[in-house]
């Protein structure tokens, strides 16, 4: 056990601290939140910078522009960006973080040649379109429908809480292409260009009063069979690669975040019961770091995070919450504005027990996978 | 940076794991501790493990196995003061001055070590007159006296080893807690396995799923928690030592007593009789919640380092 970075780790860590002091003061502000094409240029504009300082995808191959970098680097990049206070990854999220890991272990030669190095210059945008209105939890019961034709399936249905739909240029689809088999093994992942005809986008509001997520009506869109990503049928297994990247690695940058927001909450906590919660949640999320350190060690010894990993966002979601609530508590009224960070972040954060699996569904999966215990119910067919 | 167990380590675990588990069965465990199970200790090197080259690290891999066991006895005590002082050792860390004191294993114990601000003192267990045994202590393995008036002992170190045996007590009780928390899963999920009502086993139900997944979560993250103090410790200035050694020890404290609980829960009327081993875990979390600093005390410790 081991928690000093290397000779190595430090020299980039110096690199990469004496760029980010020469490239943030440039940067323009961030826009307003609701200014979408004003968001979209200021992130993917982010995402170019990184590039060219040779900074995006730190753990990406060589191939397809990233670095190749080493798992301590990567946690390097993420302490250094967040003390640093560097833009999150924004409109960037699905693609960098679990889009393109995605295609990096599934994807066709031609599919990552297309867009891996695309994702990391941010000349493309992804969605996710998995929900639906009726499978959410239940994802594996999606009744998008594919029909083959010739070269392409043709594809009519409705997802929902598309995150980034109105300004996506690509999304993670996911359709059904067998509706005879038991549900998980009629599924199959598409890449759907978001231009297609027959692709209808409408935004959702959120409790934020924000349009964040949409709506995606998809009727007889007609999406060509080499963007399909595994076999056809085979959608459920390359649907839990990019679930396993998008609940136990996505995340990890914000929680980050969220440490150094609880000390800064820190001097404006005087009631000794709250200080004490204060360092709580403090203790908790240092040791969220540590265990992200434990899972990629154990990542770089046996190829996979382990069982780590998927107690992650269950536990960072716990904290954050309780975090939120700190903030609300020690804010007066007067700062009740949606537009003071504090009051913005909380309403943020509610949705991190809801979203990429709701913490219900996580403690079932803990409970199933890391203690072997058995389902409630057998699997069942296709409503 | 590698926070994986290196080979050695696992070895280490690995063989102390086993020790526990075929020499620390519960039937020995619920006779208490005595002069054999320190001398099974010690030939093992429990006590003497840093002297023997290694550090805190594995110092506390081995607490967390005998936290596994919860093994009786004032391990830590007798752990801090090797090579300072010889046989069983229990202590008291900052007494307050003319208080009454309560100590634990006055009878098996041959040496007291008082811990203040200034350094550490020894009191031989002989040169204490009046001890008064409490009748039914909460832990039923952890025997306690009250001592009224405490003789000046020897002072035979400074601040420094104080404050270094205060951090060190710290992480190895942490590191009994949390392996404390993890056997306390793995009864559990055993038992949730095994009974069966409405004609399935009680795993199955979700009550009881999100209640263990709770407790493997909880372990897990107060392990990362206090094997980071641990090699803060071997290695300080890697991070900052006291604000990692608070959030480990108030993590490892609640994973220890929550998840006592919750094995009592799942349990049912069986984990309410004093035959079965939950209560045992539980009174014991509840007792080391008071040693080397109360939770609040490290609440407050890390508050004031924000
Ligand atoms: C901010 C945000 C962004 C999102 N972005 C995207 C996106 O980009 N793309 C996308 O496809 N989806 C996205 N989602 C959708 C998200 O994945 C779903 O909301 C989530 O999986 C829950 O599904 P649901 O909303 O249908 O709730 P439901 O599944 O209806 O759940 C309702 C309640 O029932 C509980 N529940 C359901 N089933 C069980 C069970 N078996 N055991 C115990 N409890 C259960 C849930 O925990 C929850 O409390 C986003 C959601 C949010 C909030």
């Amino acid at each position: 056990m081991d928690l000093r970075y290397s000779e190595t780790d430090e020299a980039f860590r110096a690199e990469l601290r004496a760029w980010l002091a020469r490239a943030l003061p440039d940067l323009p502000s961030p826009p307003a939140r609701d200014d979408w094409p004003a968001r979209v240029r200021f992130d993917t504009n982010w995402q170019r910078f990184l590039y060219d300082a040779g900074y995006a995808g730190i753990s990406w191959p060589k191939e397809y522009g990233g670095r190749d970098a080493s798992p301590s680097e990567q946690l390097v990049f993420l302490e250094e960006t967040t003390r640093a206070r560097a833009p999150y990854v924004g409109v960037n999220f699905v693609g960098t973080l679990h889009c393109g890991p995605t295609l990096i272990a599934e994807g066709s030669d031609a599919q990552k040649t297309a867009h891996l190095p695309k994702i990391l210059k941010g000349e493309e945008v992804w969605c996710q379109c998995f929900s639906e209105p009726d499978a959410g939890s239940d994802l594996a019961g999606l009744r998008t429908r594919a029909e083959r034709d010739g070269d392409h399936y043709v594809v009519t249905g409705q997802k929902v809480w598309c995150s980034f739909g109105h300004i996506g240029d690509f999304g993670e689809l996911l359709v059904r292409t067998d509706p005879d088999v038991p549900k998980h093994r009629g599924i199959t992942w598409l890449i759907l260009p978001m231009d297609l005809p027959g692709i209808d986008v409408r935004p959702i509001e959120t409790v934020l009063g924000s349009s964040e997520f949409c709506e995606v009506f998809l009727d007889e869109v007609r999406v060509p069979v080499e963007n399909r990503v595994g076999d056809e049928n085979d959608g459920w297994r390359v649907t839990n690669v990019t679930l396993s990247f998008e609940r136990g690695t996505a995340f990890v940058s914000e929680m980050v975040d969220a440490l150094r927001m609880a000390e800064e909450l820190a001097p404006d906590v005087h009631d000794p019961t709250e200080r004490r919660e204060l360092a709580h949640v403090v203790a908790e999320l240092d040791a969220l770091w540590a265990l992200t350190k434990r899972n990629v060690s154990q990542a770089a010894r046996d190829g996979s995070p382990g069982q780590g990993a998927f107690m992650l966002k269950l536990a960072y979601s716990e904290a954050r919450d309780r975090l939120g609530e700190l903030c609300m508590r020690v804010l007066d009224r007067a700062a009740f504005d949606v537009h003071d960070e504090r009051v913005e972040e909380r309403l943020r954060t509610l949705s991190i027990p809801i979203a990429a699996g709701t913490s219900q569904i996580q403690r079932n999966i803990i409970g199933e996978r890391v203690l072997g215990l058995p389902k409630e119910q057998p699997w069942a067919k296709v409503p | 940076m590698n926070f994986d167990l290196s080979e050695d380590q696992l070895a280490l675990r690995d063989g102390i794991r086993a020790l526990c588990r075929g020499r620390f069965t519960s039937e020995r465990i619920r006779k208490g501790f005595d002069q054999a199970m320190h001398e099974e200790l010690e030939s093992t090197g429990v006590f003497s493990l840093r002297a023997d080259g290694f550090g805190w690290a594995e110092a506390a891999i081995t607490f967390e196995e005998l936290g596994r066991a919860v093994v009786p006895g004032p391990l830590v005590w007798t752990h801090l003061a090797h090579g300072v002082a010889d046989g069983t050792i229990s202590g008291l860390a900052r007494p307050e001055p003319g208080a009454a004191a309560f100590i634990e294993h006055l009878v098996t114990a041959d040496v007291i070590a008082v811990l203040d601000d200034d350094g550490v003192s020894l009191v031989p267990t002989d040169a204490i007159r009046e001890a008064a045994a409490l009748d039914w202590p909460l832990d039923p393995l952890t025997p306690v006296h009250r001592v009224e008036a405490l003789p000046a002992g020897e002072r035979v170190a400074g601040a420094d080893v104080a404050a270094m045996w205060r951090r060190g007590g710290g992480v190895l009780t942490a590191a009994f807690q949390i392996g404390m928390a993890q056997a306390c899963t793995d009864a559990a999920t055993e038992y949730a396995l095994a009974r069966r009502q409405f004609d399935r086993p009680i795993g199955s139900f979700q009550a009881v799923k999100h209640l263990l997944a709770d407790m493997v979560v909880r372990a897990e993250v107060a392990r990362a928690a206090v094997h980071a103090a641990a090699v803060t410790l071997d290695d300080p200035g890697v991070c900052d030592l006291d604000r990692v050694l608070a959030g480990a020890r108030l993590l490892a404290a609640e994973a220890a007593l929550k998840n006592a609980k919750s094995s009592m829960q799942v349990h049912g009327g069986m984990g309410f009789t004093w035959e079965s081993d939950v209560h045992l875990f539980l009174k014991r979390a509840w007792v080391l919640n008071t040693a080397f600093g109360s939770a609040n005390e490290h609440a407050d410790a890390l508050a004031a380092r924000l």
